[in-house]
């Protein structure tokens, strides 16, 4: 086999895979999206941002980001500290803290459902401890703030870990002597993390925010579960005007405009997180 | 002034005992080296008296003060990595400045001092690089300034030139003997290669599995051994040992020839450099195996009585592989050990 083909006989299958599964679908939802039968349009665009929910989902979708991902970022990166600290049984914490991950996000919906609904764990224990003398129903119109709050703590508890995975393995492979080489200069250990591990774990940064927050912006399956139509966000009208509408067209656009803002997002982190030129470890 | 003392120094790593009683005191501006093989402990004193590490027991005190309950930045010192550790991240500015931040120096002071150590170590043209910019020689000599620019009263260098190549080593070599003597501060130089120790050392200590088997100017280590494995370790070829039989009082049987020595009861082991060997009608018969000519000297490694002995003599010589000398020992470098001790016996 000739050396400067082989690499890409061997990229070969997963390119045709990509192409038919991601790039086809891709373009022909893109089509859907410029087109209403006849032609190119933005028709399907100007539908979707007219509609007077899409305010509402596109802050509750924002809203919902912002307030998780800063949190989700900063467990992350205290877990990861701690784990790398850890001289025995660093494996068994780090596979508990990670089963989350294993678990699908309706499945983690419904288990925090199990807590926060009218008969659930919550409600048991404030009645146990006589705090309340009746069941009270948490997740209503009425509470928005608790529906907001219980989504949040599912995402947290559901999608930490997934950060935490790529920080770990990120700082890891700092060398040891930068920290000693920063304590012996006069580094506290909050120094060392500032000016050490933090500019260090850019490139694991990166990667992290960059699917947390991508991640982030789809969020859908822990929404329905438990804020139902009560908290509306991008991804959820999606599903509404695809399957509830029968409108794939306003469907196809929504779609797009979450990987628009996605794609935004992303080359924001690429930008804000980027490692010059001579300055990788 | 600082002076370092090291007082009953011990460490253990789970069962393995690193380091076994230390004593050692360092003077003021003195230039110390560690020498041993890897695996001695070397390191491992570095870093004790760095607070990288905490002795199992000991003391430890630099300018009179106890600094084994301190951290490291506490201490007065500064470093220089095997590996270098600059940061990345930065410049070579802030790499060289990072002590004097964290010092919180008022920003004029930072510059001034940082453009006077690069310019001390001819890196004053590199200052916004950074360090996957440099070569290993450059980032060698960031290290260097880093642990300048603190001013220190100690610094600490774990074989700093081990990463360079041999030419550029020994410019390094130099170069930095001049830095350090100017600086006015005590230096401990961790290294395995004894060249570096010889030329650079005020003293040198040689440590042997976590014990510093003598500690003193490089001359002295040279010329009077204080055991056997120092015999051994310094010098390059090492030094010839051949056993000795007692041969009446003072006198010793060495390979079939009787030699003055000193008075013992038993066996002792006949120790002489290479280069203390001459040619001459009477003394030790050697046959000559393998001849290299070093351009200087030739070094001959023969068989004396089975045991195999170098000799270096002058290249005018003219000497085959097979032939038979008769060598000297020169007499005043004679030396002598005990077997069971491992010690020298004057």
């Amino acid at each position: 086999m000739n050396a400067r083909l082989l690499p890409y006989v061997l990229i070969l299958p997963v390119t045709l895979f990509l192409c038919l599964f991601f790039l086809y679908p891709f373009l022909l939802v893109s089509k859907q999206a410029f087109s209403t039968g006849a032609g190119f349009t933005l028709d399907n665009f100007r539908e979707v941002t007219g509609y007077w929910k899409f305010p509402i989902t596109m802050r509750n979708t924002l809203l919902l980001a912002a307030a998780v991902v800063p949190i989700q970022l900063a467990l992350a990166l205290l877990m990861a500290t701690m784990v790398n600290k850890m001289k025995k049984g660093r494996d068994l914490v780090l596979y508990v803290w990670t089963i989350p991950l294993g678990i699908s996000d309706l499945a983690a919906g419904i288990i925090w459902l199990a807590i926060f609904d009218q008969s659930g764990f919550l409600n048991s224990m404030m009645n146990g401890l006589g705090l309340v003398d009746k069941p009270v129903n948490l997740l209503t119109f009425q509470n928005p703030g608790i529906v907001f709050l219980a989504i949040m703590l599912a995402e947290i508890w559901r999608a930490t870990a997934i950060m935490l995975v790529i920080l770990v393995a990120g700082i890891g492979l700092i060398p040891k002597e930068y920290y000693e080489a920063a304590e012996v200069f006069g580094a506290s250990p909050w120094k060392r993390f500032l000016r050490i591990t933090l500019p260090l774990l850019r490139p694991s940064l990166q990667t992290a925010l960059v699917l947390r927050v991508i991640l982030a912006f789809e969020i859908f399956a822990v929404v329905a579960a438990l804020g139902g139509t009560l908290f509306p966000v991008l991804m959820g009208e999606t599903y509404a005007y695809q399957f509830d509408l029968l409108n794939s067209g306003a469907a196809a656009a929504l779609a797009l405009i979450i990987l628009a803002i996605s794609i935004a997002f992303t080359l924001i982190i690429l930008r804000v997180l980027r490692v010059p030129k001579g300055a990788t470890i | 002034m600082a002076q370092i003392e090291i007082k009953n120094v011990a460490k253990r790593f789970g069962s393995y005992q690193a380091l076994h009683d230390i004593n050692l005191t360092i003077q003021d501006q003195e230039f110390m080296v560690l020498l041993g093989a890897s695996g001695c402990g070397k390191t491992t004193l570095l870093r004790i008296i760095a607070g990288l590490e905490t002795a199992t027991v000991g003391e430890v005190s630099i300018g009179g003060r106890r600094v084994d309950h301190l951290a490291p930045k506490d201490r007065g010192i500064a470093m220089v990595f095997q590996n270098y550790a600059v940061f990345p991240h930065l410049t070579v500015f802030e790499n060289i400045g990072f002590g004097l931040r964290m010092k919180k120096l008022p920003n004029d002071e930072v510059k001034g001092r940082v453009e006077r150590t690069a310019e001390l170590m001819h890196i004053e043209q590199l200052l916004k690089r950074y360090s996957g910019e440099l070569s290993g020689g450059q980032r060698q000599r960031v290290a260097v300034a880093r642990a300048l620019a603190m001013e220190p009263d100690v610094i600490l260098m774990d074989e700093p030139l081990s990463n360079l190549d041999a030419l550029l080593r020994m410019e390094m070599r130099a170069e930095l003997k001049g830095v350090l003597a100017e600086s006015n501060t005590t230096a401990i130089y961790v290294t395995h290669d004894q060249v570096e120790a010889m030329s650079m050392a005020d003293r040198i200590s040689v440590m042997h599995q976590g014990e510093i088997v003598q500690a003193a100017s490089p001359i002295e280590v040279y010329r009077n051994p204080a055991a056997e494995f120092v015999a051994g370790f310094i010098g390059n070829p090492p030094m010839n040992f051949l056993p000795a039989a007692p041969a009446g009082e003072g006198k010793w049987s060495v390979a079939g020839q009787v030699m003055d020595g000193p008075s013992s009861g038993k066996p002792l082991k006949f120790a002489i450099r290479p280069e203390d060997m001459r040619p001459a009608d009477e003394g030790l018969t050697a046959t000559a195996k393998v001849v290299e000519p070093l351009g200087a000297h030739l070094l001959i490694t023969c068989e004396v009585q089975g045991s195999m002995f170098r000799a270096v003599l002058d290249s005018d010589m003219s000497v085959k592989p097979g032939d038979q000398l008769t060598l000297a020992p020169q007499p005043d470098r004679m030396r002598w050990f005990d077997p069971d001790t491992t010690l020298a016996v004057a």
